[in-house]
C-alpha cells in the first residue's frame, strides 16, 4: 500500500477491522511517511515508535483472536505536545518543560486508545499554544506542506502539517482562540472545536482553562466527527466537562431545505482578503443551492473579541503557567542560590518571548487596581459576545463565515508584529469566548505565485449543537471536492 | 472585618480598662482548621500526619501539567457542618478563586481558595461572660505542602499536605482580651470537634491561628493593626496578644516620634516572649485573585443542607445543659465530661450501662482522667484505654452490690487498665470479694471486742462513733475483704447484746 494516496480514518479503520490490512502495517506506513517528511516539515517533537509498534502488534493479536478492536482500529494519529500520554515527552514546545514525561495519560487519549487508535508522535506547536503560526516554538518552525515557505497556521502547527502531508489520517490539536480552526483553514483540513466541555481537558496542558478545547484535524468532516465522538462525554476528572455522554451523529439529509444559515456582517469586513471573501461567498452559494436559506445576522460585539480574548486568556495563562518554576519538573536554573532568583532564572531562560509577553499582560490585568478596568470588564464583554450569538441563533440555525482573514502567510511575515499576528484569530475568537462548537473546512484555493493555498469556511453552531454543525459540514463535503485535494508534499511522501 | 468597634455583649463583662492604661484592645482571630476527610480537597489522595514525605501524592496534588482539581463532596459536607455548628449562614451559591503567589511548597503557583463569595457567612460564639464573638465568614481552601529548611543547605519540599482541605474562619474584631481569645479558641475547637469537622490538633497542624491586634482610646478610631503569626498553642496565642498589646501601648504612651506602630506581620517568639517584625505592608502580596476556571461554582441545595444538619450531633453547649438537667451532674462535672467528644461519648455509655451517672462521673474523673493527666495525655485518650465503658460500668455495679469495697475497686480498676481483663474476673483472681458472710464476720467481731471494755462502755453511753476503733482490727483479720459498713453494724449489735 506504500504508493497509495493516504487513507482517511473511517476507510483505514474499516480495512483493519475487516483484516484487509493490519495495525502494524498502518503504523509502519505512518512512521515511514513521518520520517520522509520530517526534514521538510519539522512537525514532530517526539516519536513513540516502540510504543506504537507494540500497541499495533497487540491490536493485531486481539483482532486475530476475534476480539472487536474498536471503531478506530489501528488508525495512527499524532498528539500535540501539550497532551499527556504516560511516559512520552510533552514539553509544550517550551524549554521550561524540556524532558517532561507525564506520569499519566489524558482522558481523551485513553478513550482513543480504547477505541483502537494508535498514537505515533508528538507534534510541534507554538510554545504553550500561544501563537498563530508555529513560529513561537522553542524547537523550530513547522512548515506548511502546501508551501514550505509558509506557515501551516498555529498554534497546532505540527498536527495540521502531519495530516496535510498525509502522514496520519488524523491528529489532535487544541483550540483556545482558533488554534485548530485557523491551521485547518491554512492546510486544507477539517478542524473541529466542539462545544466547550464536550471533551475532558484532563491531560491537556492548560493555556487558558475557560477556553481550551481538544480539537481534531482530519481531511474529512466525517473523520473529525468520529474522532470527536470517541473522545467526548463526561469525565469525572474534569468537572467542567458536560454532564452528558457522547452525542449521536445526525443522519445524512437529502437537502438543506429548512436550514437557516446566518451570515454575520462583521465577518466580512472591508479589509477581508478578496480571495477569502470570494471562496466563502461561493461556499455559501453552494449551501443555498442545496436548499439552505441565507439570513443576514449581526454580531455587533465582535470588534471587541480580540481585546477581550487577550485579557481573559492571558489572565488565566499567567496563573496556569505559574507552576513552571523549576521545583518539580523541567530544567532548573541555579540563580544566586535564593528561591526567588532560582524562579526568576528558570522562568527567564525557560519561556520564550511571546509566552513572557502574555504572562506579563495577564499578570497586569489581574493586578490590584487594574482588575476592574481589565479583567472584570473583559468578562462582561464576554457575556455580551455570548448574547450576540444567542440573538443571532433566534434567527438562524448555524452561523457561517470565513475561518481566517487570509490564506497561509509567509513565515517571518508577522513574527515581529504581535498585534498583526493576534488579528489572525479575529474570526475564530468569538466562538471560543462563547464556548460554541465551530468547524473549519476546505472551501477552495487561491493562487499566490507558484503556490496554491487553501481557504477555509467556518460553521458555528449554538452550544451543544455539535451534531448539527458536523452534519452540515458532511453535507457540504458531499457537494464539493476541495477536501480531497492533497498538498504537494503529501504526494511526495506517499510516493 | 467591620470598621466599627465591637458593641455586642454587655459593657459589664468588658475587661477592666485600667489593665491597659485606658487603651481598649481590638483583637480578631483567623483560624485555619483541617477538615477530617478521608481524602484531599481536590484529589483522591489520603492524608496522614507524619507519613513518609511525598508518598501521599498524585498528578493532581503535585500539579502535574494538565491535571485538574475535582471537589471532594465530603470536604464540602464537613465544611457545611462546621458552619451550621457555629450558627452561620450557608450560601446557596459560592465559588472558588485562585490566590496567586510563588513559594516552593505551593505546587500550582496558586492556592485554590474562596475570595469574595465564601460558602459561609456570619455566626459566632458566645463566651461564658455573655460576650459574643461574631464570625465574619468561613471559607474553604486547600492547604499548601511543607517546606523543610532545617536539613542542611537545601530546602526540601513535602507535598503530602498539599491540597488537604482547610476551613478558614475569620472573626470580627470582637475579642477584647487575651483571655477571651483563649476561651474563644477553646470553644471553637470543641464545637468543630463535636461537629466531626476537624480534629483541631495544633500539634499536628490541624488547627492554626493568626491574630490581628490593635488598640484605641474610647471614642477614638482604631490604631494600626498588627498581624501575629507562628502561634503554636492557645497559651501562646494569649501570651502573644498580651505582649503585643503591651508593646503597642508602650509605644503610644512613650510619645516618642521615633517609635511607631506600623501595619505589619510579626512572628511570636514563645521562648523570648516577644513579637518580631516579619514583613511590612509595602511587601504585602498582590494575590491577583480571580475565579477558578477549572471548577464549577458550589451550589448547595436544601436537601444537602438538611442532610448535613441531620448529621450534626448534639453540640457541647446542649450536651452540658442536658448532663446537668437530665443526669444530675454539677456544672463543673458536666464541663469536664464534655471537654472532648470522645470523653463525653465514653461517659454517656458508661452512665447508661451502670445506671448511675454520678458514680460514672466520679470514677471517670477521680480515677481515669487523673491517671491520663499524670501521663500528660489528653482526656480524649480515654477511648484508647484498655478499659471500656462497659468494663467500668461492671466495676461500679460490683462496688454497688457490696462485692467490692472502695480500695478493692481501685485496685481492680488498675488491674483492668493494665490487663484489659473484666472486673468480675479480676475480683476473683485477686481474691478481693468482700466478706459479707455474717458467720465469719461475727466471729472476728467477737474476737475484736475481747478486752475492749472502755470502747464498750463509751458505746453503751451513746458514743457510737467509738466503735470505729474496732473496725480496723476486724478488717485486718479479714485481710481487707470485709465490708466495713457490715462490720460496724455487727459490732454495734454485739455491744448492745452485751449485758
Amino acid at each position: 500500500m506504500s504508493a497509495r494516496a493516504p487513507q482517511g480514518v473511517l476507510e483505514l479503520a474499516a480495512d483493519v477491522r475487516a483484516r484487509r490490512t493490519n495495525a502494524v502495517a498502518a503504523a509502519e506506513q505512518a512512521l515511514a511517511r513521518l520520517e520522509k517528511s520530517r526534514g521538510a516539515l519539522n512537525a514532530v517533537l517526539a516519536v513513540d515508535r516502540d510504543g506504537a509498534l507494540a500497541r499495533a502488534r497487540e491490536l493485531d493479536r486481539r483482532s486475530a483472536s476475534g476480539t472487536d478492536v474498536g471503531p478506530l482500529a489501528g488508525v495512527p494519529f499524532a498528539l500535540k505536545a501539550n497532551m499527556c500520554l504516560a511516559g512520552v515527552e510533552a514539553n509544550c514546545a517550551s524549554r521550561v518543560l524540556a524532558g517532561y514525561k507525564p506520569p499519566y495519560t489524558a482522558t481523551f487519549v485513553q478513550r482513543l486508545l480504547d477505541a483502537g487508535a494508535n498514537p505515533i508522535a508528538i507534534t510541534n506547536m507554538d510554545e504553550f499554544a500561544m501563537g498563530s503560526s508555529g513560529e513561537n516554538s522553542a524547537y523550530g518552525t513547522t512548515k506548511n506542506p502546501w508551501d514550505l515557505a509558509r506557515t501551516p497556521g498555529g498554534s497546532s502547527s505540527g498536527s495540521a502539517a502531519l495530516v496535510a502531508a498525509g502522514v496520519v489520517p488524523f491528529a489532535l490539536g487544541s483550540d483556545t482562540g482558533g488554534s485548530v480552526r485557523q491551521p485547518a483553514a491554512l492546510s486544507n483540513l477539517a478542524g473541529y472545536k466542539p462545544t466547550y466541555g464536550r471533551i475532558s481537558r484532563y491531560g491537556l496542558i492548560a493555556f487558558a482553562s475557560s477556553l481550551d478545547q481538544v480539537s481534531p484535524f482530519a481531511r474529512s468532516v466525517a473523520d473529525v466527527e468520529l474522532v470527536t465522538r470517541t473522545m467526548c462525554g463526561h469525565d469525572e476528572r474534569d468537572t467542567t466537562s458536560l454532564p452528558e455522554p457522547a452525542f449521536d451523529a445526525a443522519p445524512d439529509a437529502d437537502s438543506l431545505r429548512g436550514l437557516r444559515i446566518g451570515v454575520p456582517d462583521e465577518y466580512f469586513p472591508a479589509t477581508l482578503d478578496a480571495a477569502v471573501r470570494a471562496r466563502t461567498e461561493e461556499a455559501l452559494a453552494v449551501l443555498e443551492r442545496a436548499g439552505a436559506q441565507l439570513v443576514r445576522v449581526s454580531l455587533p460585539h465582535s470588534e471587541h473579541a480580540i481585546a477581550t480574548y487577550y485579557v481573559v486568556a492571558t489572565a488565566e495563562a499567567s496563573s496556569n503557567l505559574a507552576r513552571y518554576d523549576g521545583v518539580r519538573y523541567g530544567p532548573r536554573a541555579a540563580g544566586d542560590g535564593s528561591l526567588q532568583s532560582m524562579y526568576a532564572a528558570t522562568r527567564a531562560q525557560g519561556f520564550g518571548d511571546e509566552v513572557k509577553r502574555r504572562i506579563l499582560l495577564g499578570t497586569y490585568v489581574l493586578s490590584s487596581g487594574y482588575y476592574d478596568a481589565w479583567y472584570r470588564r473583559a468578562l462582561k464583554v464576554r457575556t455580551l459576545l455570548l448574547r450576540d450569538f444567542e440573538r443571532a441563533f433566534e434567527r438562524c440555525d448555524i452561523v457561517a463565515g470565513p475561518t481566517s482573514p487570509t490564506a497561509a502567510f509567509k513565515l517571518g511575515e508577522k513574527s515581529d508584529d504581535p498585534v498583526a499576528m493576534y488579528l489572525s484569530d479575529v474570526l475564530t475568537v468569538p466562538a471560543s469566548l462563547a464556548g460554541l462548537p465551530a468547524l473549519s473546512l476546505p472551501c477552495g484555493f487561491v493562487a499566490d505565485g507558484a503556490s496554491r493555498l487553501p481557504i477555509g469556511l467556518q460553521l458555528i453552531g449554538p452550544a451543544r449543537a455539535d451534531a448539527r454543525v458536523l452534519a452540515l459540514g458532511r453535507h457540504y463535503q458531499k457537494l464539493t471536492a476541495f477536501h480531497g485535494e492533497l498538498a504537494p508534499l503529501a504526494h511526495e511522501v506517499a510516493a | 472585618m467591620s470598621t466599627t468597634p465591637a458593641t455586642v455583649g454587655s459593657a459589664a463583662t468588658a475587661p477592666d480598662p485600667a489593665r491597659w492604661k485606658g487603651w481598649i484592645p481590638v483583637i480578631g482571630l483567623e483560624v485555619h482548621c483541617q477538615l477530617k476527610t478521608r481524602t484531599k480537597l481536590f484529589c483522591g489522595c489520603e492524608y496522614r500526619f507524619g507519613a513518609e514525605p511525598n508518598t501521599l501524592t498524585c498528578a493532581v496534588c503535585t500539579a502535574q501539567p494538565g491535571a485538574l482539581p475535582v471537589l471532594n463532596r465530603e470536604a464540602l459536607a464537613l465544611a457545611v457542618r462546621a458552619g451550621l455548628a457555629l450558627g452561620a449562614e450557608i450560601a446557596p451559591w459560592s465559588k472558588f478563586d485562585r490566590k496567586n503567589y510563588f513559594y516552593c511548597d505551593l505546587p500550582k503557583g496558586y492556592q485554590i481558595s474562596q475570595f469574595d463569595r465564601p460558602y459561609c457567612k456570619g455566626g459566632g460564639i458566645t463566651l461564658a461572660n455573655g460576650h459574643r464573638i461574631r464570625l465574619t465568614r468561613i471559607h474553604l481552601e486547600e492547604d499548601a505542602g511543607k517546606a523543610i529548611h532545617d536539613r542542611g543547605a537545601q530546602t526540601l519540599v513535602d507535598l503530602n499536605r498539599a491540597s488537604v482541605p482547610l476551613i478558614e474562619s475569620v472573626t470580627e474584631a470582637d475579642v477584647r482580651s487575651p483571655e477571651e481569645a483563649h476561651e474563644y479558641l477553646d470553644r471553637l475547637k470543641e464545637i468543630l470537634q463535636y461537629a466531626g469537622a476537624s480534629d483541631c490538633d495544633m500539634e499536628k497542624g490541624s488547627l492554626r491561628v493568626d491574630v490581628n491586634v490593635s488598640v484605641h482610646r474610647p471614642g477614638e478610631p482604631w490604631r494600626k493593626r498588627v498581624e501575629l503569626k507562628n502561634l503554636n498553642s492557645f497559651r501562646n496565642v494569649s501570651a502573644a496578644i498580651e505582649h503585643e498589646l503591651a508593646r503597642q501601648i508602650a509605644i503610644y504612651e512613650s510619645n516618642d516620634p521615633s517609635q511607631q506602630v506600623v501595619q505589619e506581620t510579626r512572628l511570636f517568639d514563645a521562648q523570648a516572649g516577644v513579637t518580631r517584625s516579619m514583613r511590612g505592608k509595602e511587601e504585602a502580596h498582590d494575590y491577583r485573585y480571580f475565579p477558578e476556571p477549572d471548577l464549577l461554582p458550589i451550589e448547595i441545595d436544601a436537601a444537602f443542607l438538611a442532610e448535613q444538619r441531620a448529621a450534626l450531633g448534639e453540640l457541647p453547649e446542649a450536651k452540658r445543659a442536658r448532663f446537668q438537667s437530665e443526669l444530675g451532674l454539677s456544672e463543673y462535672d458536666a464541663g469536664v465530661l464534655t471537654s472532648s467528644p470522645a470523653l463525653s461519648r465514653w461517659f454517656e455509655e458508661c452512665a447508661r450501662l451502670c445506671g448511675s451517672p454520678k458514680d460514672a462521673a466520679n470514677w471517670i474523673q477521680n480515677e481515669i482522667l487523673r491517671g491520663l493527666s499524670a501521663e500528660q495525655r489528653p482526656a480524649s485518650a480515654i477511648a484508647e484505654l484498655r478499659v471500656t465503658p462497659a468494663g467500668l460500668a461492671e466495676l461500679i455495679g460490683l462496688a454497688h452490690k457490696g462485692t467490692l469495697n472502695v480500695p478493692g475497686a481501685r485496685q481492680v480498676l488498675r488491674a483492668m487498665l493494665e490487663t484489659g481483663k473484666g472486673a468480675a474476673a479480676l475480683v476473683q483472681e485477686l481474691g478481693l470479694e468482700q466478706v459479707s458472710d455474717t458467720g465469719a464476720l461475727e466471729q472476728w467481731c467477737r474476737e475484736a471486742l475481747v478486752g475492749k471494755d472502755k470502747v464498750i462502755a463509751d458505746v453503751k453511753a451513746g458514743k457510737e462513733k467509738a466503735i470505729g476503733a474496732l473496725v480496723g482490727p476486724v478488717m485486718k483479720a479479714s485481710k481487707g475483704k470485709a465490708n466495713p459498713q457490715v462490720v460496724t453494724e455487727i459490732l454495734l449489735r454485739l455491744v448492745k447484746e452485751l449485758p
